[in-house]
């Protein structure tokens, strides 16, 4: 298996703090890589850094072995790279319609893509000419996904798509993300919920104190309880 | 996932009317206590002339402060520096300006308006570059960057024409009033309101119909997110600079000829009306814009007549009043 992205060395300062100290990690073609650790050990900063919301103060960052780490972010999402970020940041003056429109750069809305979309998320499609603004926290979730596979990508970088969101939708968010996988997508995502790693990850990283401190298979992980307990204080029992 | 039907029928978008009907409440309350219908008339036609040119002033600055997030004190020099230009052009032609023929006149007018636009919208590509590039995100050196050059400016006006006020009467066709019984509304006003409303409407479709308008929407709520989505926003930043430079100079010709005069410092004014403006009307709104514009206006003709010694204040009062309301202003589009 091809590694699609491969971060050597990156550290990443903001400001005088220092976040990512050396990280080093390889996320393979056709994979979801799961991006865990507490709050605060850097994971958010790696996502911003690989897509060039933060630049990288050294290190290398590649996508399909070209460099990456120095180019602007438009150039980085116009390699193929889809951004889900925390905030969720759908444009919310814009109606449903429109944040989709504008996610679509090569051209008009794919009626293939829109259908296979409202499949999953069909709250998109009731509230197609609503503004995104006055959508609940769950819809403008889905948005936020559908805006980044409304395309073609090569890489999906996810940051926390389940937070704060209700189980019920949380279990069809990672529905969503096991059809994307299946379709053969490259996904790295960060996720603090246990359960919702387990099922979508192939293989997992750890963060703690911007460094990678573990990695391996995500199944062997889920297994390994004092694992788990030692790397991220918690269990997988605790969270289902 | 959801307990609404996929097969439902699509909502129709929710409109936000009530900033819309306060113009026209303003205007109705005013009525009674003007009295006469035909300065009732008069002054509304006034409001709306006068409010239709700070919109065209305004509407650059509020994209650019929505979109680029600058504070931008020098917008000022655009106005004046489209009216100077406009004089630059004028001159020569007084003969045709003075012809008893709409369409001489406007042979003229238009060209020096269009003139005033690429010279205005050229020197905020100059402002943009050289000025604001350096300083991107960080507001106090914005400020005194831009205040810096609009002091550069104007004293670069003043070396160049003199301090005396510089006359520009208006075209002979254009001056005098339409009369409608008692009602005598400026034909000059008239030509302000369609070439507001023109500006106005050709703002919105560019923002609602088209994709450029879109991006423009969409970075003026979340810049980084537009790069993510791939797009180069630095360009558009630079485009809608340069039209705001543009249509400030447009409005700098406006204005200049409905006060008949040009001098260096004629924005002074100005750019304290268009500044409370942006405000009230929400950052990066143009329809908040457009309504503050007029709101503005009408504090300050049915104010400067129903209360004088109000008039220096009005507007202030008004920006206190619509931010106890709205503190993000009329319309907030953005999170700032």
């Amino acid at each position: 298996m091809t590694d699609l992205l491969r971060l050597s060395g990156v550290h990443t300062h903001i400001g005088r703090y220092h976040i990512l100290q050396g990280i080093d990690l390889a996320v393979p073609q056709g994979q979801t890589t799961m991006l865990l650790g507490r709050n605060g050990a850097g994971k958010t900063t790696t996502l911003r850094t690989i897509m060039g919301l933060w630049q990288a103060s050294s290190g290398e960052i590649s996508l399909s072995g070209d460099r990456i780490e120095s180019r602007a972010t438009p150039d980085i999402a116009r390699l193929g790279v889809g951004y889900v970020p925390e905030s969720m940041a759908v444009f919310s003056d814009l109606t449903v319609k429109e944040n989709l429109v504008l996610a679509a750069r090569d051209g008009p809305l794919d009626d293939t893509q829109l259908d296979w979309i409202f499949g999953f998320f069909p709250a998109l499609r009731r509230f197609w000419l609503s503004r995104a603004g006055s959508l609940s926290g769950g819809q403008k979730q889905m948005l936020s996904i559908a805006r980044a596979i409304i395309e073609p990508r090569k890489l999906l970088l996810i940051d926390e798509p389940t937070k704060g969101l209700a189980p019920a939708i949380v279990m069809a968010l990672i529905e969503c993300l096991k059809e994307i996988k299946r379709k053969g997508a490259t996904i790295l995502l960060v996720e603090q919920n246990f359960f919702a790693a387990r099922e979508l990850g192939d293989n997992v990283l750890v963060m703690d104190n911007g460094t990678i401190v573990h990695r391996g298979e995500m199944a062997a992980l889920a297994a390994d309880v004092p694992l788990q307990e030692r790397l991220l204080g918690l269990s997988l029992e605790t969270h289902q | 996932m959801t307990d609404l039907a996929a097969t439902d029928p699509l909502p129709k978008p929710k409109r936000d009317i009530a900033p819309i009907l306060l113009p026209v409440a303003l205007a109705l309350v005013t009525i009674p206590l003007i009295g006469s219908p035909s300065t009732w008339l008069t002054l509304t036609a006034a409001s709306l002339a006068m409010g239709m040119m700070i919109f065209i002033m305004a509407s650059g600055l509020t994209l650019v402060f929505g979109l680029m997030d600058v504070l931008n004190f020098g917008h000022g020099a655009f106005i004046a520096v489209g009216a100077y230009v406009a004089t630059l052009v004028l001159a020569p032609f007084a003969a045709s300006m003075q012809a008893d023929s709409l369409w001489m006149n406007l042979a003229v007018l238009a060209p020096a308006a269009l003139l005033s636009m690429a010279v205005s919208g050229a020197l905020g590509l100059v402002v943009e570059r050289v000025l604001i590039l350096p300083v991107y995100g960080q507001h106090l050196k914005q400020i005194l960057m831009t205040t810096g050059g609009l002091i550069v400016a104007e004293q670069t006006l003043y070396a160049l024409w003199g301090p005396q006020i510089i006359p520009m009467p208006l075209p002979a066709s254009l001056r005098g009033s339409f009369i409608l019984g008692d009602v005598a509304i400026a034909k000059y006003r008239v030509l302000a309101m369609l070439i507001g409303l023109a500006v106005f409407i050709a703002i919105q479709l560019v923002l609602n119909r088209t994709k450029l308008g879109l991006l423009i929407r969409a970075g003026v709520e979340n810049r980084e997110m537009v790069e993510a989505l791939g797009y180069r926003i630095r360009r558009l930043f630079l485009g809608v600079f340069m039209t705001g430079s543009a249509l400030a100079g447009l409005g700098g010709v406006m204005w200049a000829l409905y006060r008949e005069q040009v001098h260096a410092s004629m924005s002074d004014d100005l750019t304290v009306l268009i500044f409370i403006v942006v405000i009230i009307g929400g950052l990066g709104s143009i329809g908040g814009c457009f309504i503050g514009a007029i709101l503005v206006a009408m504090v300050a003709n049915y104010g400067g007549f129903l209360v004088p010694k109000l008039a220096l204040v009005s507007n202030i009062l008004l920006m206190v009043a619509i931010l106890m309301w709205r503190p993000r202003g009329l319309y907030a589009v953005t999170s700032r």
